[in-house]
């Protein structure tokens, strides 16, 4: 019995390895979608919509048509004999409904930036040259822009056939709420606000389709999270074989869950490929981005939680109403973030007495789907918010209040009201953690002495959960053909060298790293001898991608088995040619030893030179099978849940409503830590997108839904001189799913920033017996809460 | 609308070094010149409205925006891309800081982050954490959350200023 990975010589588990991948990003020669030309490449720009939602009554593109560097002009109905629409629905979200979405809008557009004619042309520039030119006559229609008054029986129904403006609905009643409000010492309410916002990937997506009409080949160079999704998609819906669709993903610049989705212009981008027998590049823009890019978070948490005067938590009552644009995307749906408000809310406490409803609604706005941390701060920020609210009520430490609600660390299994079962959290010791780590109770003192100064400062906490490690539960139940499971195929080369192939990808989160990290671990190699082939749907094994905080948990583990079962083809050869039985012997450092004394035996690259070319010296029966594959999924929970605790240091201008991040700290328990560095800078960077929602980020509409800050000077993204450094500390306990024993983290500094933030603000303002529930929580929000301006 | 359709202009200009000659378009970018016509894909468009910073361009040693500069602005300039700046080792020890710190994490916004950082290391050698932070200001990272960047361009001065 080989030892475990995690024990073995010379393991890189745990250990801080730089991104062999950052090398040529420093340089600058990373290879981004629009960094690829082709020959006979042409660029499409579209025509959008400039209404919300208005009929299409004429096209006239002559003038277009005619206009330098054209190559072709195409509209909705031309672009719809091509490719199919789509409907974004999922089989086990019940009573989820949509209307057919097309890649080019045909009759009409629902959005305000809905592609509509798509302008072909030598360069970008002739391309947007042209599409000035395109004229539309519109009939400028009723516009729902408001989710709260969507489903109101006068609001119009955007798709008729649907019969109203309702996408999917769920209601959870669990335990006997009634009962715990009832016997409630206090009962504290609050209405919070997630403001829409958006992902903002500094590579916009981009796209660049070749399609070869003489052996129907079509290659799709892509900025994707999911590239054998995708290669399901193109085929489907532009009737192509499935295996004549090769998706090729190099280096992407930011996906943040932005790049796992059906995008129409993307659709039509391939599409025109097909139609022109030739290369067609598409680049999003910026201002196109943001009236395009999915956006998330717009919802709306009316909640109540009744507590006992010993500060326990009876039970908890919310209701989420959210709004998701015109239809829900496809294939993951716009469902799923309601749906994990829903399972998330009170997620880190023991109180089993709980009901929420959601209800998701179309509106004539851009799409909203999955993003970072998909429901995550929402939920967060209601649980914590609500939280904080009933440690004042009943006069309580909001750090004590918790500590008496929080899930024991002994309780695992432990079942959650929703149904969720946790496989081992760790609350307790992640909050002993973090109170340490951020000095508590000096803060409070220093708080305290500041406040009599007028210095308005304040301390807010913030526990999570984080789904990860997702089982086919989460799409492929639904009908989706989105993969849970994934796959490596690890091969050694007569060099010694190990070339990894994994269907996981890279976005910057250092995917690359780690799975050279646990190869090189696994088979016995040097980091030096690995190298990590992603992003290609021709080469990798067949894998779900990124999405879900799943590339190390589930890519990782087939890994490291992959790496075990290479290992043991390799032992299996050398035991042969040294005449040892291959239990005696290892792999270590690239050479083959002696198990027990560590001397070396032979180096890979002898064992590779004979086996791949004097295998005439080998036994007849003696086979040397030196390339291996090993797939994994979790099937032991719908999802490997994490935890952790974030706390928030700042001080409110009283006078201004500025907020100053002064300090931010997280405890996070993600099991099995692979590369340090890189953990902790996949928290840093969530954490800064979360507090990019608590603080700055929002995608304004008028209410005739016109996107009005859909660019990057009124869009405001978390800056450096903005952001505070982040402290980090860990807690481990490794999932006993995969003998790796690591989870997802991907999203957990997301999921807790902006409760944190949020209860932090409280925290300053409390004396004035004010608050903010909104997020963003802007300077103006702020002052309307002191009753400042009004 | 004029009848003039795109004007075209010579320049002459030195990219990381190299002697160039080309006929621009009038209202072609600095940005797209060096991506397009010359293949300098490093150097990155994150938003095209002078914001972002993935751009950041050296121009006679000054860092500007290549996305609010015409390339006909840099006639008889001088000019470095990350591609020069990587080949003549001027920024060895920020890459290899922003390697070992993970500094970086997607690469976009990378080599303008380095043009800044360059920029910093050299005029500011006595930066502290703040004063590093406020110079970054015209460069969004979405990534890394800013706190790895700001240290290794921190490690890397206080270095340079110890050696001068």
């Amino acid at each position: 019995m080989s030892l475990s990975i995690l024990d073995r010589p010379n393991s890189y588990i745990g250990r801080t390895v730089p991104r062999p991948n950052a090398k040529k990003l420093v340089q600058g020669r990373g290879t981004y979608v629009d960094d690829i030309k082709l020959p006979r490449m042409v660029h499409v720009a579209f025509v959008r919509s400039p209404y919300a939602h208005a009929r299409i009554l004429a096209i006239r593109s002559d003038a277009a048509q005619a206009a330098p560097g054209v190559v072709r002009i195409v509209t909705g109905a031309e672009m719809a004999a091509v490719c199919t629409p789509w409907v974004g629905v999922l089989g086990h979200m019940k009573g989820l409904k949509s209307a057919p979405q097309y890649a080019l809008a045909v009759d009409r557009a629902c959005w305000q930036g809905e592609a509509v004619v798509a302008v072909v042309a030598h360069s970008r520039a002739e391309a947007e040259d042209a599409a000035q030119l395109v004229e539309i006559d519109w009939e400028e229609l009723f516009v729902v822009a408001d989710m709260e008054t969507a489903l109101d029986p006068e609001t119009p129904v955007i798709h008729p056939e649907l019969g109203d403006n309702l996408a999917f609905r769920r209601e959870l009643d669990v335990g006997d709420v009634e009962k715990g409000f009832a016997a409630a010492d206090a009962i504290v309410e609050e209405t919070y606000i997630t403001g829409r916002h958006t992902g903002v990937c500094l590579e916009a997506r981009s796209i660049l389709a070749d399609y070869q009409p003489a052996d129907e080949q079509l290659v799709v160079y892509h900025s994707t999270q999911a590239p054998h999704m995708m290669q399901t998609i193109f085929a489907k819906h532009l009737d192509l074989p499935e295996t004549n669709v090769r998706v090729i993903c190099k280096d992407v610049g930011g996906a943040f869950g932005i790049k796992v989705h059906t995008y129409p212009d993307e659709m039509a981008t391939v599409a025109l490929a097909k139609m022109l027998r030739r290369p067609v590049k598409f680049i999003a823009d910026r201002m196109e981005s943001f009236v395009t890019d999915i956006h998330a978070r717009d919802h709306r948490v009316k909640a109540r939680m009744a507590v006992s005067k010993e500060g326990r938590i009876l039970a908890i009552e919310a209701d989420d109403r959210t709004g998701i644009g015109p239809y829900s995307v496809y294939p993951r749906t716009s469902a799923i973030e309601a749906n994990q408000v829903v399972n998330l809310i009170g997620g880190p406490y023991t109180n089993q007495n709980y009901r929420c409803t959601a209800n998701v609604v179309f509106q004539n706005k851009n799409v909203m789907c999955q993003y970072r941390a998909v429901g995550h701060p929402i939920a967060c920020a209601v649980t914590e918010g609500l939280v904080d609210k009933a440690a004042r009520a009943i006069g309580m430490d909001p750090a004590e209040f918790r500590r008496r609600n929080l899930i024991a660390d002994d309780a695992y299994p432990y079942k959650a009201p929703t149904g969720m079962v946790y496989e081992g959290l760790s609350h307790h010791k992640s909050l002993d953690k973090l109170l340490e780590l951020m000095q508590y109770d000096r803060l409070r003192a220093e708080q305290a002495a500041l406040r009599e100064k007028g210095i308005h400062r304040g301390i807010g906490l913030a526990a999570f959960i984080e789904v990860t490690n997702p089982s086919a539960m989460f799409y492929g139940v639904g009908g989706a053909r989105i993969s849970a499971q994934d796959g490596c195929t690890i091969r050694l080369d007569p060099t010694g060298v190990i070339t990894v192939s994994i269907g996981v990808t890279e976005q910057g989160q250092g995917t690359e790293a780690i799975m050279a990290q646990i190869a090189a671990s696994s088979v016995g190699v040097p980091m030096d001898k690995v190298r990590l082939i992603t992003g290609d749907t021709e080469v990798t094994p067949y894998g779900g991608g990124t999405w879900a905080s799943r590339g190390a948990g589930i890519g990782g583990e087939a890994t490291l088995q992959a790496g075990r079962a290479l290992r043991e083809n390799i032992l299996s050869v050398a035991g042969t040619m040294l005449q040892a039985a291959p239990q005696t012997l290892d792999i270590r450092a690239g050479i083959i030893v002696d198990a027990d004394t560590g001397a070396e035996r032979m180096k890979l690259e002898e064992l590779g030179r004979v086996a791949y070319f004097r295998p005439d010296t080998l036994p007849r029966d003696c086979q040397p099978e030196l390339m291996v594959t090993r797939h994994y999924v979790q099937k032991d929970y719908a999802f490997v849940f994490t935890n952790g605790l974030q706390a928030s240091y700042l001080e409110v201008d009283t006078e201004t409503g500025f907020v100053t991040l002064l300090d931010h700290w997280v405890v996070e328990d993600c099991g099995t830590i692979i590369n340090p560095q890189l953990v902790d800078e996949q928290i840093r960077g969530g954490v800064v997108q979360g507090l990019g929602g608590a603080l700055f980020e929002e995608c304004l509409y008028s209410a005739d839904g016109q996107m009005l800050n859909a660019n990057m000077a009124d869009y405001l993204v978390p800056m450096a001189s903005e952001m505070p450094d982040i402290a980090i500390a860990h807690v481990v306990t490794p999932t006993q799913t995969s003998e790796l024993g690591a989870k997802g983290v991907g999203e957990a500094g997301t999921a807790g920033a902006p409760a944190a933030v949020m209860n932090a603000i409280n925290d300053a303002l409390s004396p004035f017996g004010a608050s903010v529930a909104a997020q963003p929580f802007t300077p103006e929000r702020v002052l309307r809460a002191l009753g400042k301006i009004r | 609308m004029t009848e003039s359709l795109p004007l075209n202009l010579p320049i002459d200009l030195t990219v990381n070094g190299e002697r160039i000659s080309a006929t621009v378009p009038a209202r072609q970018h600095l940005i797209d010149f060096l991506r397009e016509t010359l293949s300098l894909t490093g150097s990155h468009i994150g938003c095209e409205h002078g914001v972002c910073g993935a751009c950041s361009i050296r121009v006679n040693g000054a860092v500007v925006r290549g996305c609010l500069t015409l390339a006909v602005q840099c006639d008889g300039a001088s000019v470095d891309t990350i591609e020069g700046l990587s080949d003549s080792g001027a920024i060895a020890d920020l890459q290899s800081a922003f390697h070992e710190r993970n500094a970086l994490q997607c690469g976009f916004c990378t080599p303008g982050m380095l043009a800044t950082g360059y920029d910093i290391v050299r005029r500011l050698p006595d930066a502290d954490e703040a004063r590093i932070r406020r110079e970054l200001s015209g460069n969004i990272c979405r990534c890394t959350g800013y706190h790895a960047i700001v240290d290794a361009i921190e490690t890397v001065a206080a270095k340079r200023g110890a050696g001068a």
